[in-house]
């Protein structure tokens, strides 16, 4: 409980210092960078939750990312403000989540499968969102623009102002509170006795349902959070980048699974820096503009599963607890 | 009535080339229980190899029907020596390694032959149907859907070889007690399944032309159709290569080839959630 709270303490402290700092130190298109840096890490996060602590293999996180970021757009347009926004494009996602979790939870369908089902989600979503081209694919207001997306996605405005949008320094500062946000969250939730009989179900499902715990609902509910997280994850991307079918791609979908295994599996730090790491990898691979992402990514991927199972942070956290007793003590790999 | 025939050819075309692209993810899931997530980058290099033979001025043929196992095949066992055999029984971490390997191969292929789209026409020409014209090609993708399962199940119920790997997959401490080597027989069977998959780019190169993301629009058709069919890995993949396969056409034919694919996905899921196990999981359990 203090460890918890220790920790959510520092990450708000964490948090602060960056929305004070770095608006004043970046330049404006750094600044919007590390935005769409802090807009993943929620993904990561998001992701880092379902699988690191409810055991849940969900290959396409993705898919709610892309739904939150589309549904964002697609309100934001109609209503002409964005406060009522936001929490639909949270919604949907959510309740999508939680329609999948139902058929694949209450299917009692194999982690394998799962992986498959949901990896094959995103892909079909991503199929979807490229045919959408033409006057016919309109929502209200809202064109959603095929493989274009929706170049014309308005940002953030002041809740209840549609006339006076945020910066880009204060959209920034939005986004790390949100980061730090659903940490918190995530951290708490844990605690609770809803956490831990997830905690629970990801070390012994079979055990954790022979002492009367309801398995389907308890995944099907932290998948409809993870779910959340990732949508809102989408609308803060939305107000970075722009809304397109690529957020919905197998590059994207593999890429959240790369952050949070690097990162570390069953951590919720680890995904966050695995997910700053490789970001800032990627990005430093496509400016040299010889090498092309997709490889550095696989190849980071495949040396992760081989060398590092446990990801970095564990890895650290052993090799340090190991110096301190004077000798390095290897572990099994958690998955 | 000629409609009737020609949207009956159309589905059976589907449903063969359902099959065809499934059917090397099936012998590796199936026997090995190694999910490739590499599989559609297998068929991208399969697609690549032929294309890349025709335009060297190889048979047409040859270059759809040989050369691109052969290829895939190299390839496959190469990735299982130094890639898959580490991760036995490892699923998950399988998965993930596969993964990362797709995604080099798209990079890799993406840097070295392009991004755009090449390819050549399909062979053998078309055919009245009354009022309609429909590709001979589809009818030979049929048969090589039929020659390739039957020659599968003739390997596997008719041959030592076969009997050796469903022994081993069976139980491979005591295939291993009665003098199998299990790491040969899981290479070998890896080889095999990549070549399928390679031959199955090689048969489809000319319908959909090769780009170095083409494996993404099969793998989630491939891996549906194999989980949907279960545990019995031939069997399984021709029910639901039919019934899929149906859907599929069938949907495209009323709406667009999108909400075909979309149909292809709900109904595939609702019947995981009626039949968790796939079909074969239910039905005909003894069959391969």
């Amino acid at each position: 409980m203090r460890a918890t709270l220790l920790h959510i303490a520092a990450a708000c402290a964490l948090a602060a210092t960056a929305a004070i700092v770095l608006p004043r130190a970046l330049e404006l298109f750094a600044l919007i960078n590390a935005t769409v840096f802090v807009s993943l890490s929620v993904l990561a996060l998001s992701l880092g939750l379902i699988w690191g602590f409810g055991g849940i293999l969900c290959f396409g996180q993705t898919a709610f990312f892309g739904l939150g970021a589309y549904t964002y757009a697609v309100a934001a347009l109609n209503f002409g403000d964005t406060t009522w926004a936001v929490p639909v494009a949270v919604g949907v996602p959510t309740l999508v989540a939680a329609a999948l979790g139902y058929l694949m939870f209450y299917g009692r369908i194999s982690d394998v499968y799962m992986g498959v089902i949901t990896l094959t989600v995103t892909l079909i979503l991503f199929a979807f969102a490229n045919s959408t081209a033409g006057d016919q694919w309109t929502i209200g207001n809202a064109a959603l623009g095929g493989f274009n997306g929706m170049p014309n996605t308005p940002p953030l405005n002041m809740p209840n102002q549609p006339d006076v949008p945020l910066d880009p320094a204060q959209v920034f500062v939005v986004s790390v509170a949100c980061l730090a946000g659903c940490y918190a969250a995530a951290k708490l939730l844990l605690l609770t006795r809803f956490g831990r009989v997830a905690v629970a179900i990801r070390e012994n499902e079979l055990r954790a349902e022979l002492l009367g715990y309801d398995v389907r609902l308890h995944k099907m509910a932290l998948f409809a959070v993870g779910g959340a997280m990732a949508g809102l994850s989408g609308i803060l991307f939305a107000n970075c980048v722009f809304v397109s079918p690529q957020m919905f791609s197998l590059s994207y979908a593999g890429q959240v699974i790369i952050w949070v295994l690097v990162g570390g599996l069953g951590t919720l730090v680890g995904p966050v820096i695995g997910c700053m790491l490789v970001q800032a990898l990627t990005t430093y691979a496509g400016t040299l503009s010889v090498v092309d992402p997709n490889l550095v990514l696989g190849v980071v991927l495949m040396l992760a599963v081989l060398g590092v199972p446990r990801g970095l942070l564990p890895t650290a956290g052993a090799m340090l607890r190991g110096l301190r007793r004077g000798r390095f003590v290897a572990r099994r790999p958690l998955a | 009535m000629d409609y009737a025939a020609v949207v009956g050819l159309q589905v059976a075309s589907g449903v063969a080339t359902l099959v065809i692209v499934s059917l090397g993810l099936a012998v590796v899931f199936g026997m090995m229980r190694v999910i490739n997530l590499a599989h559609g980058e297998f068929l991208m290099l399969g697609g690549y190899a032929s294309v890349l033979a025709y335009g060297h001025g190889v048979n047409v043929w040859l270059s759809i029907l040989v050369v691109p196992p052969l290829v895939v095949g190299l390839i496959g066992a190469v990735v299982e020596r130094l890639l898959i055999r580490g991760l036995y029984g490892r699923m998950i971490d399988t998965m993930l390694a596969t993964w990362g390997l797709s995604l080099a191969l798209i990079g890799l292929v993406s840097m070295t032959l392009g991004n755009s789209v090449s390819g050549f026409s399909a062979p053998l020409g078309s055919f009245a149907v009354g009022r309609f014209h429909a590709a001979v090609y589809d009818l030979f993708l049929i048969l090589a859907a039929a020659v390739l399962s039957g020659g599968i199940w003739a390997v596997l119920r008719l041959t030592t070889a076969g009997l050796v790997a469903r022994g081993t997959m069976q139980n491979p401490s005591m295939a291993s007690a009665l003098g199998v080597a299990p790491e040969r027989v899981y290479a070998a069977t890896f080889t095999v399944g990549a070549a399928l998959s390679g031959l199955a780019g090689g048969l489809i190169a000319p319908l959909s032309g090769v780009v170095p993301t083409m494996g993404t629009a099969y793998i989630a058709k491939a891996f549906i159709t194999v989980i949907t069919g279960g545990a019995a890995m031939l069997t399984g993949t021709l029910t639901a290569s039919v019934m899929l396969g149906s859907v599929w056409t069938v949907g495209t034919f009323l709406t667009t080839p999108v909400f075909g694919e979309v149909a292809l996905l709900v109904v595939a899921i609702v019947l995981l959630r009626l039949l968790p196990r796939g079909i074969t999981g239910r039905f005909l359990r003894r069959s391969i």
